[in-house]
C-alpha cells in the first residue's frame, strides 16, 4: 500500500533494548530518558514502555497540539493504569473536560470559596508548628505530607472530616502514592512489595473511613452548615432505602480528589523552601515583602495572597525546575499528524513538564533558580504557554493550579514570618526520588527551624 | 476596550465572575458568558484584574482603535 510508505515515523530514542523496552531506564533515571529523546530526536521522539510506543512531544508546537487535542484524538483515562489499584474499581482517574468544568462548578474549588480556604489552610499550619519547640528539625517530605492531608481534607471535603483524621491517614496515604511503580505498564498487581503495601493502605484507609462512618451514623447529623461532603454522601439512599455509596466507594472517592493536589502541594511546599535557602537573596526578598505587605502577625487575607510577586515568583520558579510530575500521557485514539509525523491510534502520547520547563530557547540559563523570569516584562510563564507547563495546559490544564498556588502563599505566609529555616544536609543531597511514577523528595531530606528572636509589629523595617 | 473568552481554556473558576459581575457571569453555566463585550471605561481596573487573574488565561481585553 502506497499509504504506508507516505507516512513518516517519527525517530526512535537510543537504548531500550530489552523485553520491556525503556521501562527499566524509566523506573531509574526517568529525567535523563526524556531529555535524551528530545536531544537525539528533536520535538518528536519514540521510547518503548512495555511492549507499547510512547511518542514524546516536546516544545512549544508540538505541546500545543498535545493540550488542544480533545479528547475524541487523545484519550487520558486509559494512559495511567497504574492509578487504577489507588482509587479503586469504579472511581475513574479523569472526566471529560465538560464533566470536570461541572464538578469545578459544583465544589470547593471554585472563586468564591477561596477567601474561606485561604484562612482554613493558615490555620491548619499554625497547628503544625505550635507542636514545635523554639528550634528542632523536621522532614520536608513527612512534615508537608502531613500538612497538606490536613489543608486538603479540610478544603475539599470539609473541616468534620479533618477532624477525624490524623498522623496514620498520612502515613497510609503515603503508602498509597509510594505503590506507582511504572511495573504497573506491565501489571498494576504485580507481586512487588510496593504493591503489597498500596494495597494494604487503601485497606487501611477504607477501614479508617468505615469507623468515622460508623461514629457519624450513630450520632445525630449536626446542623446543616457544619455538614461536610461525608454527610452528603452518606445521605443518599437507592430507591430501596439503603445507602447508595459503600465506604470502599467513598473512600476511593476521597482519595482521588485529594490524590492531584497533595504530592504535588507538598513536594512544591518542600522545593519551595530548599531552593530558597539555597538563594538567600531571594529568601530575603520574600521575607521583605512579606513585612511590607503586613502578613506579619495579621491574618492571612485572600487579597495579601494575590499579591506576593516576589513569593509567588520563587514558587513558580520551584515548579519550573521540580515539576510534580515529570510525563503526562494519553492514548491516541486516531491517528494524528505532529510536525510531520505521523502518530498512530493506539500509540500513547507524553508531554514532559521536566524536559519543556528547561528549554533553553524559552527559559534563558534554564537549569538556574532565576525568579526574576517571571517579573514583567519577561513574564516567561505567561509568554511560554506551552512550555512553561507544571500545570499542563489547555483542556487538561490542573483545575487546582489556583488553590495550589493560593495555598503554597498561605504557608509560608505563616511560616516564614516566625521561623527562620537552615538546611540540615549538603545541598545537592535534596534530590527527588523519581523510582515511582509519584515523584517525592527522597530522604532524609531534613531542615533545621528555629523561632525568630522579635516579633516585629507590622509596619516596622528595622527587621534586618 | 472589548473583551474576549477563549472558551476552549476556560473551566469555569469565576474569579472573572467575582471580579466584575456585571461583565462576566457564570450563573449555572460551567463556562463564562460575556454580558458585556464593550464595558464602560469606569470598569477598566475590575476588567483588568478579572483578565489578569484568570487562572487559565482564557480573557483577553482588545483595545478598540
Amino acid at each position: 500500500m502506497s499509504i504506508a510508505v507516505d507516512r513518516r515515523e517519527p525517530p526512535r530514542v537510543s537504548g531500550g533494548a530489552g523485553e520491556n523496552g525503556h521501562l527499566e531506564e524509566l523506573r531509574i533515571d526517568p529525567i535523563a530518558l526524556l531529555t535524551r529523546v528530545r536531544a537525539e530526536c528533536g520535538d518528536v521522539g519514540v521510547f518503548r514502555l512495555a511492549g507499547r510506543d510512547v511518542v514524546l512531544l516536546t516544545g512549544s508546537g508540538a505541546n500545543e497540539i498535545f493540550f488542544r487535542a480533545p479528547e475524541e484524538i487523545l484519550d487520558q483515562a486509559e494512559a495511567y493504569p497504574f492509578m487504577t489499584p489507588v482509587f479503586g474499581e469504579g472511581v475513574v482517574f479523569d472526566a471529560p473536560p465538560e464533566r470536570r468544568r461541572e464538578m469545578l462548578h459544583n465544589q470547593a474549588l471554585r472563586d468564591k470559596f477561596m477567601r474561606g480556604h485561604a484562612a482554613t489552610i493558615a490555620s491548619e499550619v499554625e497547628r503544625m508548628v505550635a507542636g514545635w519547640a523554639d528550634e528542632g528539625e523536621i522532614d520536608l517530605l513527612d512534615w508537608f505530607a502531613e500538612l497538606t492531608i490536613y489543608t486538603s481534607s479540610a478544603c475539599l471535603i470539609g473541616k468534620r472530616f479533618r477532624e477525624e483524621l490524623d498522623k496514620r491517614f498520612a502515613q497510609l496515604y503515603h503508602d498509597l502514592e509510594q505503590g506507582t511503580d511504572a511495573i504497573a505498564y506491565v501489571d498494576p498487581y504485580a507481586p512487588i512489595e510496593s504493591f503489597r503495601r498500596r494495597d494494604a493502605a487503601r485497606r487501611g484507609l477504607v477501614s479508617l473511613v468505615e469507623g468515622i462512618m460508623e461514629r457519624r451514623a450513630a450520632d445525630p447529623t449536626p446542623d446543616d452548615q457544619d455538614r461536610d461532603l461525608l454527610d452528603v454522601l452518606m445521605s443518599i439512599t437507592d430507591e430501596d432505602g439503603s445507602p447508595r455509596f459503600s465506604a470502599d466507594l467513598i473512600t476511593g472517592m476521597f482519595i482521588s480528589m485529594m490524590f492531584a493536589g497533595h504530592h504535588t502541594t507538598s513536594g512544591t511546599a518542600a522545593w519551595t523552601l530548599i531552593e530558597l535557602l539555597r538563594h538567600p537573596q531571594q529568601l530575603d526578598a520574600v521575607d521583605n515583602e512579606l513585612d511590607e505587605l503586613g502578613a506579619y502577625g495579621l491574618e492571612v487575607s485572600y487579597q495579601a495572597l494575590r499579591e506576593m510577586p516576589r513569593l509567588e515568583s520563587a514558587i513558580k520558579e520551584a515548579l519550573r525546575l521540580h515539576p510534580p510530575l515529570i510525563l503526562l500521557l494519553r492514548v491516541a485514539k486516531e491517528d494524528l499528524d505532529v510536525d510531520g509525523f505521523t502518530i498512530r491510534a493506539g500509540q500513547m502520547v507524553g508531554t514532559s513538564p521536566s524536559v519543556s520547563n528547561r528549554i533553553a530557547e524559552d527559559f534563558p540559563d534554564a537549569d538556574a533558580f532565576l525568579p526574576e523570569r517571571y517579573a514583567p516584562p519577561r513574564e516567561e510563564d505567561r509568554s511560554n504557554p506551552w512550555t512553561w507547563i507544571p500545570f499542563g495546559a489547555g483542556r487538561h490544564r490542573c483545575v487546582g493550579a489556583a488553590f495550589a498556588m493560593m495555598q503554597l502563599k498561605a504557608i509560608f505566609s505563616v511560616l516564614l514570618p516566625t521561623w527562620e529555616f537552615e538546611l540540615a544536609q549538603p545541598s545537592d543531597t535534596y534530590r527527588n526520588d523519581h523510582s515511582k511514577m509519584v515523584v517525592q523528595l527522597q530522604q532524609p531530606c531534613v531542615v533545621r527551624y528555629r523561632r525568630k528572636p522579635d516579633p516585629v509589629p507590622h509596619g516596622s523595617d528595622t527587621r534586618r | 476596550m472589548r473583551v474576549s473568552v477563549d472558551l476552549d481554556l476556560c473551566q469555569g473558576h469565576g474569579v472573572c465572575e467575582s471580579e466584575a459581575p456585571t461583565v462576566f457571569q457564570l450563573g449555572k453555566n460551567s463556562t463564562v458568558t460575556i454580558l458585556d463585550g464593550s464595558p464602560d471605561e469606569q470598569l477598566r481596573a475590575e476588567v483588568e484584574t478579572a483578565v489578569r487573574f484568570c487562572p487559565t488565561s482564557a480573557l483577553r481585553i482588545n483595545e478598540e482603535e
